[in-house]
């Protein structure tokens, strides 16, 4: 960070001509990941590697974030509900929470720890051992190889792992609702599915594609782009994990601001 | 074969070639000499195209290869073999993988087939046995005898070796320069040896294989003072090339800088 400000302000010129180009290689790197998807050969035996690596070994970090979160959310509504009188209504608080912003919001944040850090590592290593090199230098793309079948499998397992949170989360939110506030069952579950509405749903499934894009483009670009050794490795590493929590964030603001704009549409 | 036209490249700020200009002939060994960080490598990805240059033009097989786009390159890659200087490996796969991994990728030979290439380079490079380990199990040598079967697969016609004998003890050293000796010698591959390591680079410019009784290879020597007409060198000094010419022309040489480096 302090670098970045040193930078900043011994050349600003100098810094902002690094930053447009460092724009400019992210999207060009996502172009020509995106431009790979409809093209051949496309690399099954990765994609379902990185779809096993990412979705089974993402399990267990996301059923529990899932469930404490859940649990966690009903025990604090509890207070705020009970001023008015409305405990009653805590299956609606946890199922609207958790659905529309905490579920996909959390899973997403917490694949970046364990997944944009793994890929930025792996890559890391892969450029400053010159693995990359010698697969382009054995005619292998390795935006190809490498980069679209991460981006393939983490799109479509962070949505089944967000579904997931998302259900365990829910779970977790009865327990408590049902043994601590002594709320029943029914009313839980019918005030939590019956507040929902399909632009929640939509919201909930399409947010974690764009995540999981964020996700794997940035470790892939923050590890293609690694230099100076191992040391170079953890900088990258670390970067990585930064940069993709800052745009899940920043993405989500931006989604929610077109799911509220076109709610209307999507529940009509 | 290889032709450099007035190259200049550079990374940032820093300038690494300097109007560089040589020729690489069919069937020649170019022996590239400097110090660390003097764009001894950077030379090898030009060849390759990994890297382009700011200014100047880079012919292989006649072909100005500056322009080409990376799919049009892969043709010219598939005629080159790479030595990288740690082997490189893919840590993922093992040594079948990662030999045959051009064959595996181009998809147009049944696997069984893939996997004789395979033995008959890695029988080259003496580690048939080794075909089913993975990287992590192979020691620096074996890494960097794979790293040449990698690069012996489809029989390329230009071998770049990029410092493969740094860092080895004598004994793997030597093997690995016999290795280039053959290939120059007997499967008459064209060359660029990239080293800051003088001895190997003055035993490959002496010595020649040639097929003795029962196909057996035998090392001959052309004594210390001779050099074959076949290896030549190059120096690289502050990013310009500061020598070339054969290895008695640089043992010989009055240049204070080749001096220095020769003693």
């Amino acid at each position: 960070m302090q670098s970045i400000l040193k930078a900043l302000f011994e050349s600003p010129l100098r810094f902002l001509v690094k930053a447009i180009i460092e724009i400019q290689s992210y999207t060009l790197l996502s172009g020509r990941a995106i431009a790979n998807m409809f093209t051949r050969p496309v690399y099954w035996k990765e994609i379902i590697l990185q779809m096993d690596r990412i979705g089974v070994g993402s399990l267990i970090i996301i059923i529990l974030t899932g469930f404490f979160t859940g649990a966690v959310l009903a025990i604090q509504s509890e207070g705020a509900l009970r001023r008015y009188g409305a405990v009653s209504l805590t299956g609606q608080l946890v199922s609207l929470t958790l659905i529309r912003e905490l579920g996909p919001v959390l899973s997403a944040l917490m694949l970046a720890g364990r997944m944009a850090s793994g890929i930025a590592s792996e890559l890391g290593s892969m450029t400053v051992s010159e693995q990359i090199s010698a697969m382009r230098a054995l005619g292998t793309d390795p935006i190809r190889r490498l980069v679209t079948p991460r981006i393939i499998a983490m799109i479509l397992m962070l949505p089944l792992l967000t579904i997931i949170c998302d259900t365990v989360g829910m779970l977790g939110g009865w327990l408590i609702a049902s043994y601590k506030l002594l709320i029943s069952s029914n009313q839980f579950w019918s005030d939590a599915i019956n507040t929902l509405q399909l632009s929640d749903v939509v919201g909930t499934l399409v947010k974690p594609v764009v995540f999981g894009f964020i996700i794997s483009i940035t470790g892939c670009y923050a590890g293609l782009r690694t230099h100076g050794g191992t040391e170079g490795v953890g900088k990258s590493t670390t970067q990585a994990v930064v940069s993709s929590s800052i745009m899940i964030i920043a993405a989500d603001f931006f989604i929610n601001n077109l799911l509220i704009h076109f709610a209307p549409v999507i529940n009509r | 074969m290889i032709e450099f036209q007035n190259v200049y490249k550079s990374f940032d700020d820093e300038t690494i070639l300097k109007n560089v200009s040589f020729r690489v002939r069919r069937g020649e060994t170019k022996i590239i000499l400097g110090v660390s960080g003097s764009g001894k490598s950077t030379i090898l990805k030009l060849i390759l195209g990994l890297i382009r240059p700011d200014e100047g033009h880079i012919l292989v097989e006649g072909r100005e290869i500056t322009r080409l786009t990376e799919p049009q390159l892969s043709s010219i890659r598939s005629g080159i073999g790479m030595v990288f200087q740690e082997g490189a490996l893919f840590d993922s796969l093992n040594v079948l993988e990662n030999v045959g991994y051009r064959l595996f990728e181009e998809g147009r030979m049944p696997e069984s087939e893939i996997e004789a290439v395979v033995l008959r380079v890695l029988g080259f490079v003496d580690l048939e046995e080794s075909i089913d380990k993975m990287p992590a199990e192979l020691s620096g040598g074996m890494k960097r005898r794979v790293g040449i079967a990698r690069a012996l697969v489809g029989n390329p016609p230009v071998i770049l070796y990029d410092e493969p004998t740094a860092g080895l003890d004598p004994i793997t050293k030597r093997t690995i320069v016999e290795l280039m000796i053959k290939l120059r010698d007997i499967e008459g591959v064209t060359g660029v040896f990239v080293t800051h390591d003088l001895q190997a680079a003055s035993i490959i410019a002496t010595q020649y294989a040639a097929a003795g009784e029962g196909g057996r290879i035998r090392f001959h020597s052309e004594g210390e003072s001779s050099s074959l007409l076949n290896t030549g060198f190059l120096m690289l000094q502050d990013g310009s090339i500061g020598f070339e010419g054969s290895y008695e022309e640089m043992m010989h040489s009055k240049s204070s800088y080749v001096q220095a480096f020769v003693a």
